[in-house]
């Protein structure tokens, strides 16, 4: 990296390397993520992954700085839903388990028993989605009460949510559970302008959905999800607050969303002009201006970059092209951890 | 000294918070209070921070549950009323039945659902939820019809790796009595001769058993000897001992107090139908509650539901078969 070390460091230019660190860094898992994505994306067209495709192609900034600011190894949570590529895996999600979870490899962790986005490892501090909206974060809320009965209290869970997810009763309840047991969980609420088709005029009638926070009693964050420092500092400081025991944060980021539902869907009904107005900016390109301006990667170490992304992308999604598919006949078919109880096994079990 | 099922069911919460660190309770009211019914009454002063009083979100409950079972913790939830898990229910049966499955990672809780209908109780107070939750893969539904299955269950329930709606009778909480609670009992998965018998066999759960026995009893005056089958978990249904006693006696009516269309007595007669249509002399019989929500009006209440004498009549009609 091309940065010199002052001999007597300041406060200030400490900052400012953390700030470059910080910046770079989630930069890295932002490209990763949309390399990924397109790659899957362009497999999907192919006819090659069953199920759906959808992508976080314009929330990468906000999602990233929420997952990579966790610290898994310490013992957090973060709970990632479908816009979630960039921060499960700035989290610690092993890129090989979200290419083995598309391709339908047996090896991966969902054993093609569910797909797609529909993964996890729990006993990671990865919780796997289940596709009704507003249901995780209720998990997570009881993944850090286990915490805390066990005397650990250090430790946040970070769970997200779209602005259509809002309005759902499970994330009412969700988000009061936590206020009321003053748990330390971070929400993150990516308003991407659509659910779906549906603009928010027909999703919520305040202003900003950061105006619920102060009716649940939590903090709140009100941010431009297209800028990534923006992103990186709000979490930062959300987090910090709710490791230190300050309850639910909630940080409601403003962007667009930069791609169909899903890759089935052509978006016609997304204005395009949204695209030049404010929050309608793609957060990897002004990301990508900000580190060059800065100089904080030359352009010779921004190609590098994208070269060894793209090749690890190509390596992951190749090795699990080439592993087995899950095997109907030697699938257990029963649901139960307790075997004995299990109705309808097979002879061969 | 006698023990009540609802003594049975807070003493088994109670051993269970003592024998594992893991076990707490999460539910409405259930701290201080001691619950709506008093399950948990003594607990959170025995347990200090293991009785949690919980907002009124069954589906952030159920949720939490899950959350704090994939850490390793064992939860009891305990339901107000059965029929309030309907706004649990997208984490009772997406979330919590898909985990183990889905993860391979466990979901050891035990969710509490005091069922049933009593005098008054109406339409939202008095449900029978058993057949809904059969009906999805990765649940153990238990219901228990005795104060020592009421504690040798519940503490299983507990113990088991799995989710396990526990359906809890609230007319047997107080009149139900036993001079001791048991040392052990039956394995779950295993249905129980409440009473034997040859002419016919009356399969039946939870409050149902009492109702079947007193018309056992009724029917033994004039002369015919009902063998009574305790299902005691309605999954896995025992079929094995049905269809045992199918064989002994050629004749079955399945009863519950569920609603009619579909549910835990059409299992039975189906699976009885299926796997031993040889041993049955007359055509298998079900008798479930009516089509209608349940009344308020104990005149009405008596009418809706299965009791001692519309089971002893359905039970004669049967034997003429
Ligand atoms: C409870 C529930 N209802 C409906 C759906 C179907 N659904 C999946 S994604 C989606 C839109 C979600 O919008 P939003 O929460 O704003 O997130 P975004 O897709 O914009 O990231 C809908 C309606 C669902 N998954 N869950």
């Amino acid at each position: 990296m091309p940065h010199t070390t002052p001999s007597v460091a300041s406060a200030a230019s400490v900052d400012a390397e953390k700030n470059r660190e910080r910046f770079v860094s989630a930069f890295r898992w932002m490209l990763l993520a949309r390399t990924f994505e397109d790659k899957i994306a362009a497999l999907y067209r192919a006819g090659k992954i069953v199920g759906g495709v959808y992508l976080g192609r314009g929330q990468e900034a906000f999602s990233a700085a929420l997952g990579m600011q966790l610290d898994q190894k310490h013992g957090d949570v973060f709970a990632g839903l479908i816009r979630d590529q960039a921060g499960r895996m700035a989290f610690g999600e092993p890129l090989l388990d979200s290419a083995r979870t598309y391709l339908g490899s047996a090896e991966g962790p969902m054993r093609g028993r569910d797909g797609n986005i529909h993964r996890g490892r729990p006993l990671r501090g990865m919780p796997a989605m289940i596709s009704h909206l507003g249901a995780m974060i209720s998990v997570v809320n009881g993944m850090l009460m286990a915490k805390r009965f066990r005397g650990r209290t250090d430790v946040v869970g970070g769970a997200t949510i779209g602005d259509g997810g809002t309005s759902t009763g499970a994330f009412h309840e969700g988000l009061n559970q936590a206020a009321v047991e003053r748990l330390p969980l971070v929400v993150a609420v990516a308003d991407n302008q659509f659910a779906y088709s549906t603009a928010t005029e027909h999703q919520y009638a305040c202003e900003n959905l950061v105006d619920r926070a102060i009716g649940y009693g939590v903090r709140g964050y009100r941010i431009d999800g297209t800028d990534l420092e923006a992103c990186l500092e709000a979490f930062a400081e959300a987090i910090e607050r709710a490791r230190r025991g300050e309850g639910p944060q909630m940080v409601v980021g403003k962007l667009l969303r930069l791609a169909g539902h899903g890759e089935h869907d052509d978006a016609r009904y997304i204005p395009p002009d949204l695209r030049d107005k404010p929050f309608g900016g793609d957060c990897l390109p002004l990301a990508r201006e900000r580190l060059l301006d800065e100089k904080w990667l030359s352009q010779d170490e921004l190609d590098e970059l994208v070269t060894t992304t793209q090749e690890s992308v190509d390596e992951a999604v190749a090795r699990a092209q080439s592993e087995p598919d899950p095997n109907p006949f030697r699938e257990s078919w029963h649901a139960l951890a307790t075997k004995h109880l299990a109705e309808g096994t097979l002879p061969a079990d | 000294m006698a023990i009540t099922y609802l003594d049975a069911i807070r003493e088994a919460q109670s051993r269970a918070l003592e024998e594992d660190e893991n076990v707490y309770i999460y539910g409405q009211d259930v701290a201080a209070f001691g619950g709506a019914f008093k399950a948990t009454k003594g607990l959170s002063e025995r347990f200090p921070g293991r009785v949690i009083d919980a907002p009124i979100s069954e589906d952030a409950i159920v949720g939490s549950a899950v959350g704090a079972a994939i850490e390793g913790m064992r939860p009891i939830i305990e339901m107000q009323f059965a029929d309030f898990s309907s706004i649990g229910f997208n984490q009772i049966i997406n979330q919590s039945a898909t985990q183990f499955w889905r993860t391979g990672v466990p979901c050891p809780i035990t969710i509490r659902l005091p069922s049933g209908g009593t005098e008054g109780s109406g339409p939202f107070h008095s449900q029978s939820l058993e057949s809904i939750y059969a009906h999805y893969p990765g649940l153990i539904v238990m219901t228990p019809a005795t104060v020592e299955d009421a504690y040798g269950m519940l503490l299983e329930a507990i113990r088991i790796d799995d989710p396990v709606i526990f359906c809890e009778h609230k007319l047997l909480y107080y009149h139900l009595k036993a001079d001791e609670l048991p040392k052990t009992i039956l394995p779950v998965g295993k249905a129980r001769i409440a009473r034997a018998g040859r002419h016919a066999t009356v399969v039946a759960c939870s409050a149902m058993v009492h109702e079947a026995l007193r018309a056992a009893r009724e029917l033994a005056e004039e002369g015919w000897q009902i063998e009574v089958v305790d299902l005691r978990s309605a999954k896995p249904i025992d079929t094995d001992t049905i269809l045992a006693s199918v064989a002994r006696t050629g004749r079955l009516l399945a009863v519950s107090e569920s609603f009619p269309w579909g549910g835990l007595t059409a299992e039975v007669v189906s699976r009885v139908s299926a796997e031993g249509f040889h041993l049955l002399d007359a055509p298998p019989q079900r008798l479930n509650s009516k089509d209608t929500p349940i009344p308020y009006h104990p005149n009405l209440w008596r009418a809706h539901r299965p009791t001692w004498q519309t089971i002893a009549a359905a039970t004669r009609n049967l034997i003429q078969l």
